[in-house]
């Protein structure tokens, strides 16, 4: 892993939460959308703050694929959801939510989570065309952190 | 009932970003590391070869799916539960997944992640 590598992570960490934050304050304005009138979720992307949010989540979009393209999808997920400690805070102090106490414990588990995975490879290698039957057991690989 | 579309919304947003997140990760496993395909021939290369891929296009459609989704579960519940919630899950259903579709060695480090996360999302949505 290179700081380059790390500054895609991070990008994908603050636009994916900083991203549902603003929908999610611009969908509150727009307010609730029932079954009956489908067409309403369109005229949605009229509210500055869901347009916001969705350029946003086009940087996360970007930069997730950049990040899948050298690393695991069980590696990427993990790592970058910091996100939803920032997205507890946010919607803590900035969209004033209540923020129980089981929900801090829920985030706490969640980073010990990503604290386990993050010590971990970042890319499964896979083994060349098996040459024998003694290349059935997958050796343990040496991947890149 | 409020709670009942929060989490069948959640269900929804879980199913097709699992679904998403394996094709979009084949896809640009194919596409190859994008930062040294693009130094060797290029933006237009790298778009080219990524919006021409099959696998990359399901993905888009599923996450748009997912998206929708999002969106209707936005204007129903907090995003302190429905993000999370649904975010975590998929994490949980993405190492199943992975494991299976994308042959990715998901080691006991990952799964226990899957598990904090899965009681994580409990509590958060106590």
């Amino acid at each position: 892993m290179t700081f380059r590598k790390y500054l895609v992570l991070a990008g994908v960490t603050l636009c994916a939460s900083i991203g549902d934050s603003l929908l999610s304050r611009g969908m509150k304005q727009v307010g609730s959308i029932s079954l009956d009138h489908l067409s309403d979720l369109i005229l949605a992307v009229r509210n500055p703050w869901v347009v916001l949010g969705i350029l946003l989540l086009l940087g996360f979009f970007a930069s997730y694929m950049t990040a899948l393209s050298w690393a695991d999808l069980t590696y990427v997920l993990p790592a970058t959801s910091l996100g939803y400690v920032l997205l507890t805070l946010i919607a803590k102090f900035y969209l004033h939510e209540a923020v129980t106490t089981s929900r801090w414990i829920g985030i706490l588990l969640i980073s010990a989570g990503v604290g386990f995975v993050t010590q971990g490879p970042a890319l499964t290698h896979y083994p060349a065309k098996p040459q024998s039957h003694s290349a059935e057991y997958e050796p343990a690989s040496t991947r890149e952190r | 009932m409020k709670q009942a579309y929060a989490w069948s919304a959640i269900a929804a947003i879980v199913l097709a970003s699992t679904t998403g997140d394996v094709l979009l990760s084949r896809a640009m496993k194919q596409v190859g590391d994008v930062g040294a395909l693009w130094r060797q021939s290029g933006l237009w290369t790298v778009l080219a070869r990524v919006l021409r891929n099959p696998s990359f296009l399901l993905g888009v459609l599923a996450m748009t799916i997912a998206f929708y989704s999002l969106l209707f579960g936005l204007s129903w519940g907090d995003v302190s539960l429905i993000a999370p919630a649904s975010a975590s899950l998929t994490f949980v259903t993405n190492a199943v997944a992975a494991k299976f579709f994308l042959h990715e060695r998901v080691d006991h480090r990952r799964w226990m992640a899957a598990i904090l996360v899965a009681g994580g999302v409990v509590l958060l949505a106590a």
